[in-house]
């Protein structure tokens, strides 16, 4: 085994922070609020879907910190090593309030306040990470994670305009250089292992590391983002005395764009490989932009929303439709397998004692492949949805469908595959409604969903079926201007098909 | 004392007031050091609570056995109802239908059957997880369909012969719909700390919009003399009605906690407890029919509104009593039947909400314009206009005859500036051309009742010092949420003593310095609150002017409070020099001030009186796509118009107006709760229950304050109340996607039930479609 190190270090307020006992779930937010009592970050639903708990986190990147913005309340303490971490209080300086809150004052943004030190921090994160004014879409996107009861939004997003108007210079900026520095220096090779054969937090820094920690102990928990597991911690009180993180794996983070294909590293976040899927397909990038928010996505990792193996995870039957294959590890040994295959029953997937998910392999769309995924939800961000519905049709020269590929999410325990569907439509010309009409028939034979709070087995039924007809009529032709309320809407026919 | 002659003056030219100042916490609000209960430093030796309950919603707990829980780590007590030192009761009104702590009976799921009591919030919530419960389950109640029993008599406006006036009119229509329930989501959760003291004293620091129902209930929970509680709460995260009755049962039992263990005590909700264990808006089964002519004029109108209110009362009298004031919205019903039924269920008490009933009833009004205007084929603006409040048709169901309605002149307006007729035709060339995707547009109006109509309820006190230094120190029975009514307050009292807004300290709202307090609600709190610091203001003043005829012997017509200063006559000196020499010759510097509500009344037994001092009008034009395949439905543009009489600060009341029509378009769309058989909540965390986020609201949203020329009753500074009555702005949302459905088949009456979730919208294209209406 490698060299250790039994304590987690992190930059605050431009020193180093060395803890030494780290519990195995302990959180970011009860240090911040209960250790450091700097309450200014606020707990409001300790489940990272109100944001009121958000915090900056500043990683090196090129000579530079690159801030991303994190749910404190579900962000396991032992993550932030080799991290940032800043708060609201560390915003205003000896100059007065830093732009974005300076704003927020100006444009009447707060009214309770709760809720505002998570958009302070949310709309700083996207102050630093753009050099110019910002669009309205754009700030949405970025408080899509942050709830606010009193103000309706309008004026929150009226301070973000009017802020990013403003040149980006503050404390942050200037320090970014020496900060870095500072980061680059705590970026160790030493195994992170605190406490006891019984009783640990561990963050191997290498994947051989790894494997030999999880092979010796297969009975403890893998956490990637902990935007789930966080969950497990502070609503489920479950007492998971080992923790294995794997966000200072090195390496394991790889996204490589192989011209054919996109291979994602298992602790790649949905922020980081936001481009690369966005470049495969719109509805792709689509889909991506509303899965979480942009706390979950920063934190959040394809690799954990597979290896989770929910019946409700956006990124499998999107991945499925796309004939993706995950790869695992056991000790030194490696396999492969399709993605579909990989998911067994609820709660049960294709993965042995020890073995972990070390990546996927995502096939890119290949020239007469036409895609098309929707997620359907109460609200459009940040939701999880009734009915998620992902389609890819291989098409020949002449229209005809030679293969297709469709999966859904929402509609039974794993996501799935509607294989009877497929079958109707191979072989048929895209635009033959006919041939619709015995594959959305057939449809009704691949699934029988549920009823849950988010939607009836009725209403899911109805709605897969709809995306099914949706996804046929785009592929013949449709222009989405005229068969969808958001996301990707054109006036005519995308440019690739 | 009569308040000032300027403040209800409208030709008067404020320097303070009027002006769009920011919250006076805002600088705090943006850096984190606005400090809210839970960051108020801990006490030495405080203990946490976390609560208890059984896994059933109706039956009995039969055994607990609690060892496992006093043996966890951390645990210091378990506090049971056998515990209790006084009446185990938290209902508001002290009629022992609520216990603090079940001693056996389960009612609903989530009814506390023990606390613990544990040195960290961590060690209590995992020692709360260790009990054994023994119980005999009963099926629940859960909705209006199964209940029979009730918490509160029916109870009915009666005008005239509702079906006889029906029978005889060229046409009736009939419908039933269901309006959902609102979950408050206040981003501070439940929370509150007690501090014991000598002589039994208790410090109680309590999220509550209602110190003075806390600091009694708590009293009377620990057999104490109300003198010996104080409660304070500086600012919550939220309210919205939430913390108004709510609030009290943490408090009390934190109260019970420090009082058994003698050590400072702190309850704070986990989100999903808060979900789950407090009651929410009222939902609504509604029944009605309508006689109507042929241009949809109304003769008659017979609804039914059936509530869920719970388990026990709480505030189900006042608020399903608002849905009834609110039945008629803006619309003249000659003859009329409005009848309520408060049904008991096996859920969470419901309980206060923005708009405290009055948005259900206002709901229904809406409806029934829709449900005329699609059978009759006519424009549903044209026909709320031909049914609108005027002369000679301007008496309510309840009696009071509406005097100061300015709707045809605010509807007009906002007519013109939304281009609604036009966009009406554009909106109709798009559907007839757009297969799945249809728009719809709707105007619809508002008018809200502004008083409590519980009489007693509208009154307050302010205390009002005034130092050596010039300095002012302001306190006032109000309780700030976000409102930004310390804000309206300390402009009005700079106003009076022509100093600038942040020369007045605000001061947490305490019952040890103005007692005998209202809630903040009922859209009440700047109008009681602000009179009050102006009569408190007054009586200083007084004493001043007195002072300044005996010393200078110059008239209070040649005295003036101005920027920082004092004219008197020919010379001026600061506010603080004033003071100071004031002082020196023994003039009393500090004032309770005391406000009521004037004119108003109401007989509740006999349904007569004038219970509102005036009515808010606002109105507002949406416009929505919505996607005929999902149901998926899109806010696309929103107009709005708001009377606020004379603003008293125009920045805080678009903020209201804005957040109200938000929440009210949220609780009507994306807002749903879910029981399952069981009675369980299903939606208790904000990742299964879904309030508006940020890209919900159209970029395209224009919320502009009413012309006026100031609200025609004596108000602070001509000004109306605002807390309230946006939220039914949003109620043109609901109206737009019906009119989006109901392109689809004419003459049909859209079946559409709030809130409209896709899998609503969904039913109701289905069932339009196939000519259901």
């Amino acid at each position: 085994m490698a060299e250790q190190r039994d304590t987690i270090r992190f930059v605050r307020r431009g020193r180093i922070v060395e803890l030494r006992d780290v519990a195995p779930t302990a959180t970011l937010l009860d240090y911040l609020r209960l250790e450091e009592r700097a309450t200014g970050t606020k707990e409001g639903c300790g489940e990272g879907d109100c944001g009121a708990c958000t915090v900056a986190i500043g990683r090196s990147r090129g000579g530079q910190v690159a801030y991303e913005p994190i749910n404190a309340c579900i962000q396991l303490l032992g993550q932030i090593d080799g991290a940032e971490v800043v708060t609201v209080e560390d915003l205003a300086g000896a100059g007065g309030l830093h732009p974005i809150q300076a704003a927020m004052v100006e444009k009447h943004a707060s009214q309770c306040g709760f809720c505002t030190p998570g958009f302070v921090m949310s709309l700083f994160t996207l102050w630093q990470q753009t050099d110019g004014p910002v669009d309205r879409t754009t700030i949405n996107d970025a408080i899509a994670g942050n709830l606010c009861r009193c103000t309706g939004y309008r004026p929150i997003v009226e301070a973000a305009l009017a802020a990013s108007a403003e040149p980006r210079e503050d404390g942050f900026r200037r320090a970014s250089a020496d900060t870095a520095g500072i980061l680059d220096f705590l970026a160790d090779d030493r195994d992170v292992f605190i406490g006891d054969e019984g009783r640990f937090f561990a963050a191997p820094a290498s994947v051989r590391s790894l494997a030999a920690l999880y092979l010796a102990h297969p009975d403890a928990t893998l956490v990637a983002g902990a935007t789930d597991v966080g969950l497990w911690v502070t609503k489920q009180l479950r007492d998971l005395p080992k923790v294995i993180h794997l966000g200072r794996v090195r390496g394991m983070d790889v996204i490589e764009d192989t011209g054919r294909e996109l291979l994602i590293g298992a602790t790649a976040t949905y922020a980081r490989a936001f481009p690369h899927v966005a470049a495969i397909d719109a509805d792709l990038g689509e889909l991506f932009r509303r899965i979480g928010s942009t706390q979950v996505r920063a934190s959040g990792t394809i690799g954990g929303n597979v290896a989770n193996g929910s019946p409700i995870g956006d990124t499998p039957p999107a991945l499925i439709a796309l004939g993706a294959t995950v790869a695992l590890r056991r000790g030194d040994r490696e396999r492969a397998m399709a993605l579909e295959d990989f998911f067994i029953a609820y709660g049960k997937q294709n993965r042995g004692a020890g073995e972990f998910v070390s990546g996927l392999l995502v096939p890119k769309l290949a020239p007469g492949q036409v895609f098309r995924c929707y997620k359907v939800t109460k609200r459009f961000d940040q939701d999880i949805s009734s009915v998620m519905g992902a389609f890819r049709f291989t098409l020949d020269g002449s229209g005809t469908i030679t293969e297709a590929r469709i999966a859904y999410g929402g509609m039974a325990a794993t996501p799935r595959r509607a294989k009877a569907a497929e079958a109707a439509l191979v072989g048929t010309a895209v635009g033959d409604s006919a041939a619709w009409s015995v594959a959305l028939a057939a449809l009704r034979q691949d699934f029988a969903p549920i009823d849950d709070h988010r939607a009836s087995g009725h209403y899911r039924a109805e709605t897969a079926h709809a995306l099914l007809g949706k996804a046929l009529l785009e592929a013949a032709g449709a222009p989405t201007v005229h068969t969808r309320v958001v996301g990707r809407r054109e006036e005519h026919r995308h440019a690739a098909e | 004392m009569p308040p000032s002659e300027a403040a209800v003056a409208p030709e008067a030219e404020p320097l303070v007031v009027r002006r769009p100042l920011p919250h006076d916490s805002a600088p705090r609000h943006v850096t984190g050091a606005a400090t809210y209960i839970d960051d108020i430093r801990e006490p030495a030796g405080l203990v946490h609570l976390a609560p208890g309950y059984a896994p059933i919603a109706r039956g009995r707990i039969t055994a607990l056995d609690l060892d496992a829980v006093r043996s966890a780590p951390g645990v210091v007590d378990v506090i049971t109802a056998a515990d209790l030192p006084g009446p185990n009761d938290i209902s508001p009104k002290l009629i022992g239908d609520d216990p603090a702590i079940t001693d056996g009976p389960v009612r609903f799921y989530g009814q506390v059957a023990f606390i613990v009591v544990a040195t960290t919030r961590d060690a209590a919530r995992r020692a709360a997880k260790r009990a054994r419960f023994t119980t005999v389950a009963e099926p629940p109640v859960i909705d209006v369909d199964q209940a029979s029993d009730h918490v509160l008599p029916d109870y009915s406006f009666v005008r005239g012969n509702a079906q006889t006036a029906i029978d005889r009119a060229g046409r009736r229509l009939e419908g039933s719909f269901r309006i959902g329930g609102q979950e408050h989501f206040y981003l501070e959760g439940q929370i509150a700390m007690a501090v014991p003291g000598e002589a039994g004293e208790m410090l109680v620091y309590s999220s509550t919009q209602h110190p003075s129902e806390v600091q009694h209930v708590v009293a009377h929970a620990l057999n104490l003399p109300s003198s010996a509680v104080t409660v304070e709460i500086r600012r919550m995260g939220g309210g919205f009605g939430g913390k108004e009755s709510q609030a009290t049962q943490w408090a009390v039992l934190a109260a019970i906690a420090a009082w058994k263990t003698g050590r400072p005590a702190k309850f704070r909700l986990d989100r999903d407890d808060d979900m789950i264990m407090t009651g929410k808006r009222h939902d609504f089964r509604c029944d009605y029919s309508v006689g109507i002519d042929g241009e949809g004029v109304l003769s008659g109108v017979d609804v039914v509104f059936s509530a869920r209110c719970g388990h026990s009362e709480d505030l189900s009298l006042g608020v399903v009593d608002r849905t009834m004031f609110h039945a008629d919205n803006s619309y003249f019903y000659p003859e009329c039947r409005v009848t309520a039924r408060r049904l008991r269920t096996n859920t969470v008490s419901n309980t206060a909400f923005r708009g405290f009933g009055g948005p259900q009833g206002m709901l229904f009004a809406e409806r029934m314009m829709d449900h005329i205007a699609y059978t009759l084929g006519r424009d549903p603006l044209d026909v709320r206009k031909a049914n609108f409040y005027r002369e000679g048709r301007d008496r309510t169901p309840f009696g009071q005859q509406v005097t100061d309605n300015i709707l045809a002149e605010l509807i007009g307006d906002l007519e013109t500036r939304s281009d609604y007729r036009a966009r009406r035709e554009a909106i109709a060339a798009f559907n007839a051309g757009s297969r799945i995707l249809k728009r719809g547009l709707a105007l619809t109006p508002v008018k809200f009742g502004i008083s409590f109509t519980l009489m007693p309820l509208n009154q307050a006190g302010a205390l009002v010092h005034l130092y050596r230094d010039g300095s002012i120190h302001l306190n006032h029975g109000g309780t700030e949420m976000g409102q930004g009514l310390f804000t309206k307050v300390a402009m009005v009292v700079a106003e009076e003593f022509g100093v600038s807004a942040d020369a007045v300290r605000i001061t947490a709202t305490s019952t040890d310095k103005v007692p005998n307090t209202s809630p903040t609600a009922a859209s009440s709190g700047t109008d009681l609150n602000a009179m009050a610091a102006v009569a408190a203001c007054g009586a200083i003043k007084d004493r001043l002017y007195d002072f300044i005829a005996e010393k200078w012997k110059v008239g209070r017509d040649k005295v003036a409070f101005r920027e920082g200063q004092v004219f008197i006559g020919n010379q001026s000196m600061s506010l603080g020099a004033l003071a100071n020499e004031a002082y020196l010759n023994r003039v009393h510097l500090s004032a309770a001030g005391h406000y009521k509500t004037p004119v108003i009344s109401w007989n509740r037994d006999k349904a007569e009186g004038r219970p509102f001092f005036y009515f808010a009008y606002g109105a507002a034009c949406s416009e929505v796509l919505v996607d005929t395949m999902t149901g998926e439905m899109k806010v696309e543009r929103v107009d709005v118009l708001h009377d606020v009489g004379k603003s008293l600060n125009p920045a805080i009341d678009i903020g209201q107006i804005e957040g109200g029509f938000v929440q009210g378009m949220g609780w009507l769309t994306t807002e749903e709760l879910v029981w399952d058989k069981e009675g369980r909540l299903r939606t208790h965390a904000p990742s299964t229950y879904k309030i508006p986020a940020a890209s919900d609201i159209p970029e395209n949203f224009k919320v502009e304050l009413y012309e006026s020329a100031g609200n025609r009753e004596a108000t602070i500074w001509r000004s109306k109340a605002v807390g309230e009555p946006p939220l039914m702005l949003g109620i043109s949302v609901f109206c737009a996607i019906v009119n989006a459905i109901a392109s689809l088949r004419p003459g049909i009456m859209p079946a559409l039930d709030a809130p409209a979730t896709p899998e609503a919208i969904m039913r109701a294209v289905r069932a339009t479609t196939a000519g259901e209406g």
